[in-house]
């Protein structure tokens, strides 16, 4: 073999060793921890001298080094700069997650995020002073308001999940107002994990509710299941199959003549927006993910935002603070006391996530009423493409169109060898990140996909050649070539079980030879 | 619409290709009468010109914190972010990425987790560190939770120098939850003793350090008082830079640590997003809230990154799960890290004595103001001072004369009269001299 052919099949991977000196393979470079470029002394920061005062520390000093590192502000752009390479982003390309909405982020909303009336705002200062970031926080509750149709909106939780937890309570604390102690939360089998463990946490026993052959909530199991120690359904619509819940009125009504309250999960709001109005499904209460359907980043895990709009009768529950219109301008309820002593009290340190909410109102004043519909629109369109255009080589897991996101299953690999886990690594060396594997529940190896309004009809078209010709080459029994995928990215499969087993979660310093001798 | 890369042609086309006549088909599914004909009553696109003049508009209604001699804090800091901590966190790669599902294309941000755990155990005199929460108060509502389950007990004992923020957080997760919150006395002496508090069903006691209204306490001995009765001490830590000064709370003997980490590259952001440091032991990472981030190899052997241990969390474990949380603050962990890599350990000291110096200045110039006296025997960066009157006012009028005077401790604690003279002033490096002569002096002219 050739020195170049060796190299070539070691670049793929056949190898163990690097076709290169240096582990690097062009444009990624391997790249050291923090702690291994450490000089001591050394800073990226200038700092004056701090003056000699009498500490007032009372004796309670720190003994010894912290033990980090010091780089220079060089070192430390080129670290983060090298990592940042190593990552995929809806930056740089389709990002399908289905139910994770990777939408395109605005840079204005990076911008005006940072205007110093909103980012060098401390959420303390006089209220005098704060007038127009109250009035962001109003502005914003009307617009949700008002695409909801929902009366109120709590805008303090922290995420999609700190969102449920707040409407669950708010749930909780309606009924204990009634004087009603119901114990059991209906949750469908297709739900996210969120959902069932929000719903354990406020103290209710689970209990799901299968499917039908059609993916959506089996009606006449919901209602046998339905009784007077019931205290909710959490419902998400468009469900997690990527289907709207036809019967979601009759569901809404049975829910309500038991004396329960309908939780909508509203991760899938962006297959709606500006359409339909939650309000006029019959829903009492829904968190939205500002950085779902509003697209404020995601930031590789957080930080995220979720309001929760309530129905008349869970508002006087929403916890504090409360944004109001007073006789000097707008106020702030920060306790439960006066016309918010019923709130259920603080869920969150100050006011919310208030960097999140002027992203999500510069894209929502972007769009508009007619943007957003378009938004709603785009994004169903380009789902059923996919899945119209797919359906020929991968198996779509129910029958007809879908809403915002497609869900197929792996009878499309049975007997090939190829699994959805070795599928989706092998889109990631043909420079796609996978969409969502293995969720929902109710379906065999789900593949699940979302692309977004984002995508022009090109970016599909390539999406959807890859797929086809990997669903193709899977039936062609090639299997061993996904079992070794990825081979291109800067990492091969990783080995979960031993993170797992043996867990390395910080980095330790190398032992000296004088402790390894002992 | 500029975000909107699809044509009237291209929709043609794909509706062509999925075989419907219309966009109308593909909502069949909604109820007629829950599909809205027309628009929703709001204003139509606008320009990025029209938004960013409108946004700013607000924003300029606001006082800037930066532009005044300010003094506010309260478990939200003003400190200065290197210039190159704002640029690197909106690299496209780290801001438009999601929860690194997979690892293979996603080895910056769990490298940079991986990192950012090992800092803040470092910091916090701990074993281990997850890789963020929502904010310092939920991170200290978990972490009584996970006490609770660790110990198989339900009362937590929280201080009366916690923050009021995280006190009453934690107090609304006790009604729902289901566990007995013992909120103590405001405290703004630090006098408190939680030692005699504590009994067998005590599952935590929770404190601060510095204590909110700033005091410095060493909780050697309340952490051995919790072990012998069984119990975990919890230390909360709202001002992360005091770490750099401070004993930490592992060399203090704390089993769990909740923090806001805002100080370390954080804008004040009105309040958010923030940042929720969480560490304990080791022996309880599996009662740990949070995704965790572990080092591992990959098929050729290379060292990688990936979430660990996650049969914890909800998406596996569903309502078995030790929390709820899904998405946390990556990317303001992001930012702390870098800042912090930036600082290093010659840096990260420095600044903590910085701030030390800078609050000790303040302290002794506003004490010599008539009818002021400083409250604390022990302070970091923050302090209390008792006033002749009502500090709410005080701070009004302060206000007026553009100085942000501090956090009047009534606004944190309303109906407790004994505290509304008090007055919580922070300084930081950000300090200055003119700074504070300009409080002095503002301030002796609002009392007289």
């Amino acid at each position: 073999m050739s020195d170049w052919s060796q190299a070539v099949s070691q670049f793929r991977g056949d190898g163990k060793a690097s076709p290169t000196v240096s582990g690097n393979r062009g444009l990624q470079i391997e790249e050291p921890l923090l702690f291994e470029q450490d000089a001591p002394g050394r800073t990226g920061v200038d700092l004056p001298e701090p003056p000699a005062v009498k500490s007032r520390l009372g004796g309670v000093t720190r003994e010894g080094p912290i033990g980090l590192p010091g780089l220079s502000e060089p070192q430390v752009v080129r670290h983060y700069t090298r990592l940042s390479q190593k990552n995929y982003a809806i930056d740089t390309g389709i990002y399908p997650l289905g139910s994770c909405t990777m939408k395109h982020n605005p840079r204005l909303n990076e911008r005006v995020a940072r205007l110093a009336g909103f980012a060098d705002v401390h959420p303390l200062q006089p209220v005098s002073t704060v007038q127009g970031a109250l009035e962001l926080m109003d502005t914003l509750a009307h617009w949700l308001k008002t695409l909801t149709g929902m009366p109120a909106v709590a805008l303090s939780p922290g995420a999609g999940a700190h969102g449920e937890l707040c409407g669950m309570m708010c749930i909780r604390a309606a009924l204990e107002a009634r004087g009603e102690k119901r114990t059991r939360v209906l949750v469908p089998e297709s739900a996210h994990g969120t959902n069932p463990a929000t719903a354990a946490a406020c103290g209710f026993a689970v209990d799901p509710i299968p499917a039908n052959a059609e993916g959506r909530v089996d009606l006449v199991a919901l209602k046998a299941k339905l009784g007077p120690d019931v205290a909710a359904l959490m419902l998400t619509n468009p469900n997690t199959c990527g289907l709207f819940e036809r019967e979601i009125r009759e569901i809404a009504d049975a829910v309500h003549a038991a004396g329960a309250f309908f939780y909508c999960d509203g991760a899938n709001f962006n297959a709606i927006v500006g359409r339909v109005r939650p309000a006029d499904l019959g829903i009492d209460v829904m968190h939205i993910n500002l950085h779902k359907t509003f697209s404020t980043p995601h930031g590789g895990g957080g930080p995220g935002s979720g309001p929760v709009v309530l129905a008349e009768s869970l508002a006087e529950f929403a916890p504090t603070p409360w944004v109001v219109h007073g006789a000097k301008g707008f106020e702030l309820l920060e306790r439960a006391q006066g016309a918010a002593r019923r709130s259920i009290g603080r869920l969150k340190g100050n006011h919310g996530q208030m960097g999140m909410f002027v992203r999500a109102l510069a894209f929502m004043m972007s769009h508009g009423s007619d943007g957003l519909r378009q938004v709603a629109e785009d994004a169903v369109l380009s789902a059923n493409y996919l899945l119209a255009r797919l359906k020929g080589e991968l198996t779509p897991a129910f029958p007809g169109t879908c809403m915002h996101e497609v869900l197929f299953d792996d009878r499309f690999l049975r007997d090939t060898g190829v699994t959805t886990l070795d599928f989706a690594k092998a889109m990631i060396d043909e420079g796609y990140h996978p969409m969502t594997m293995y969720f929902p529940l109710v379906v065999h190896g789900a593949l699940l996909m979302e692309p977004t309004e984002s995508e022009s009809r090109d970016s599909l078209d390539a999406f959807i050649a890859v797929l086809r010709a990997l669903a193709k080459r899977a039936k062609g029994g090639e299997a061993e070539y996904f079992h070794g995928c990825p081979r291109l990215a800067p990492r091969r499969r990783l080995d979960e079980t031993l993170a797992a087993r043996k867990p390395v979660l910080r980095w330790q310093p190398p032992r000296t030879d004088r402790q390894a001798a002992d | 619409m500029r975000y909107l890369p699809l044509t009237a042609a291209d929709r043609q086309a794909m509706l062509a290709a999925i075989g419907v006549p219309s966009i109308e088909t593909l909502f069949a599914d909604v109820p007629q009468a829950a599909r809205l004909d027309g628009l929703v009553d709001l204003p139509r696109a606008q320009g990025e010109l029209e938004v960013e003049r409108a946004l700013a508009a607000m924003a300029a209604k606001n006082l800037v914190a930066g532009a005044v001699p300010s003094f506010v804090g309260a478990g939200v800091y003003r400190h200065h972010v290197p210039a190159s901590v704002d640029h690197l966190i909106q690299r496209g790669e780290f801001l438009t990425s999601y929860t690194p599902y997979q690892p293979e294309i996603s080895q910056g941000t769990l490298q940079m987790l991986f990192e950012f755990q090992t800092q803040i155990a470092l910091l916090m005199g701990m074993e281990v560190a997850n890789a963020s929460m929502y904010d310092g108060a939920t991170a200290c509502a978990e972490a009584v939770m996970m006490a609770n389950r660790v110990t198989q007990r339900k009362k937590a004992i929280l201080s009366g120098g916690l923050h009021p923020h995280y006190r009453e957080v934690t107090r609304t997760h006790a009604r729902f939850v289901g566990f007995q919150a013992k909120l103590a006395e405001p405290d703004p002496e630090a006098r408190e003793d939680l030692a005699s508090q504590i009994d067998g069903a005590t599952s935590c006691v929770v404190v601060q350090s510095p204590g909110a209204f700033g005091h410095v306490r060493d909780y050697s001995a309340l952490a051995e008082a919790c072990h012998k009765a069984g119990a975990l001490l919890i230390v909360v830590v709202t001002e992360a830079v005091s770490l750099g000064a401070v004993k930490s709370p592992g060399a203090m003997g704390a089993d769990i640590v909740a923090g806001e980490g805002q100080s370390l590259g954080n804008a004040l952001n009105f309040g958010g997003p923030h940042l929720g440091l969480f560490a304990t032991r080791e022996r309880y990472v599996r009662q740990m809230p949070g995704r965790l981030v572990g080092e591992t190899v990959d098929a050729d052997g290379r060292r990688g990154w990936v979430l660990t241990l996650s049969t914890r969390e909800q998406h596996i474990r569903r309502e078995k799960a030790t929390s709820n949380i899904c998405t946390n603050s990556g990317l303001c962990a992001l930012a702390a890290s870098i800042h912090l890599a930036l600082l290093g350990e010659a840096g990260f000291t420095r600044l903590a004595a910085l701030n030390h110096a800078k609050a000790v200045a303040l302290a002794e110039r506003l004490a010599s103001v008539p009818g002021v006296s400083l409250v604390n025997d022990t302070f970091f960066n923050e302090f209390t001072v008792r006033l002749p009157k009502p500090a709410a006012g005080v701070v009004e009028r302060l206000a007026r004369k553009k100085i942000l005077a501090g956090v009047p401790a009534s606004r944190l604690y309303p109906g407790k009269p004994t505290l509304k003279n008090l007055l919580l002033v922070a300084a930081t490096e950000t300090t200055t001299e003119a700074d504070m002569s300009a409080f002095a002096t503002a301030l002796a002219q609002v009392l007289s």
